[in-house]
């Protein structure tokens, strides 16, 4: 019993150390200057990754290395984005020298599946995910609402609370959202440290949101 | 010779591609002019098969790397709501008619086109309207939609990240 006891004491004293851990990863704000930034890019699937494309059309060659993440389910993403990258680089010969890598994850929910096996398939992901996000080590972690983005970005703070890095989270509501925040959304808004929504009625509700007018 | 193209993404939307190919809808896209019809059915299971007469051709195909040129061609895309599809046809002012899928899980993708459709930037319907609405819509009644502002988000991320001009 009192081994009980003292586990459970245990148990709650690491919760509350990561707990604060974790507020202290999202107060933190860096704003270090740099030179260049290393980019995490989740493009998830279809639309998703039209429009994150769209996203990162004016970023400026600083952004590099720019590391993709796509659903290993997902057809279409790696001939969007190779394809995007040669237009970037015949575009701007500045872009020519960064570099770009595409890399794959089990995808956390197809469409249709139901949430309680999510929850399942979200934990598998976060095998992957997490030493995908520790070998990387981005300074940003882009996302704009596929399943796929949740375990990269739960990853992304992981490495925040064990204190291996300070990695910036900005998620950015799909322009599909124009009244109620996608379920990817509902979960990250309070762990990503920019959250920006692209229509002014998910403005109104989320008073703690970015509204940028639309950007895609 | 004008054309329209049907477009259902990366996943399926069997209900769009039966009526669309029925042979009633046929007719109407027919008597309005239309003399090619080609149709992305993406992992789909209903699958028509492909003709040429004189007057009419149908195409059907699964996926294509891009489906840019599809959609540059064509004087009427027919889309499922998805944001990509919806937004590159708005930009490049094309007449969109967005058929809703009302069997996906919360259908938010509803929003999106009922929003752009309020804007009066496109048509908006479900598979049982559709034969309707491509009967009675006038497309000189949609107003062009202006571009999003990515070069906003780039400043913005700029300046968060303290990245050195």
């Amino acid at each position: 019993m009192v081994y009980l006891l003292m586990l459970a004491a245990g148990a709650g004293a690491v919760a509350v150390v990561l707990v604060l851990r974790l507020w202290m990863v999202l107060r933190t704000q860096d704003v270090s200057s740099r030179q260049s930034v290393s980019l995490l890019v989740v493009a998830g699937s279809g639309g998703h990754t039209t429009e994150i494309l769209r996203l990162l059309e004016y970023l400026s060659s600083a952004y590099s290395p720019r590391h993709y993440v796509i659903a290993d389910t997902d057809k279409m993403s790696t001939n969007k984005i190779n394809g995007f990258e040669l237009y970037q680089a015949e575009r701007k010969p500045s872009n020519r020298a960064t570099e770009y890598y595409i890399h794959r994850i089990p995808r956390s929910r197809e469409v249709r599946q139901s949430w309680l096996s999510a929850v399942f398939t979200t934990l598998r992901s976060m095998l992957v995910s997490f030493p995908l996000t520790f070998r990387l080590k981005p300074d940003v972690v882009l996302c704009n609402g596929p399943g796929t983005c949740v375990p990269i970005c739960l990853s992304a703070l992981l490495l925040g609370i064990l204190g291996i890095k300070k990695v910036i989270i900005v998620y950015v509501e799909s322009i599909c959202r124009v009244e109620t925040l996608s379920m990817s959304g509902k979960i990250l808004f309070h762990l990503s440290d920019y959250f920006i929504v692209q229509w002014p009625t998910l403005k109104e509700k989320y008073p703690k949101s970015v509204y940028l007018g639309r950007i895609v | 010779m004008k054309s329209v193209f049907v477009t259902v993404g990366t996943t399926s939307f069997d209900d769009l591609i039966a009526c669309v190919s029925s042979h009633d809808c046929l007719q109407i896209i027919e008597s309005l002019g239309y003399s090619r019809l080609i149709l992305q059915i993406g992992r789909g299971t209903v699958a028509p098969e492909p003709f040429r007469t004189e007057s009419f051709a149908l195409d059907v195909y699964r996926y294509k790397d891009s489906v840019k040129e599809d959609l540059r061609k064509a004087d009427l895309v027919i889309s499922h709501a998805g944001a990509g599809t919806c937004l590159e046809c708005l930009e490049k002012g094309k007449p969109l008619v967005v058929v809703v899928n009302e069997q996906l899980m919360n259908n938010h993708q509803l929003e999106l086109a009922k929003q752009l459709h309020k804007e009066g930037h496109l048509f908006y319907c479900t598979c049982s309207t559709l034969p309707g609405l491509l009967q009675s819509m006038d497309l000189s009644t949609l107003k062009c939609y202006p571009p999003g502002q990515p070069e906003k988000f780039s400043a913005f991320l700029d300046k968060v990240v303290g990245l050195q001009k």
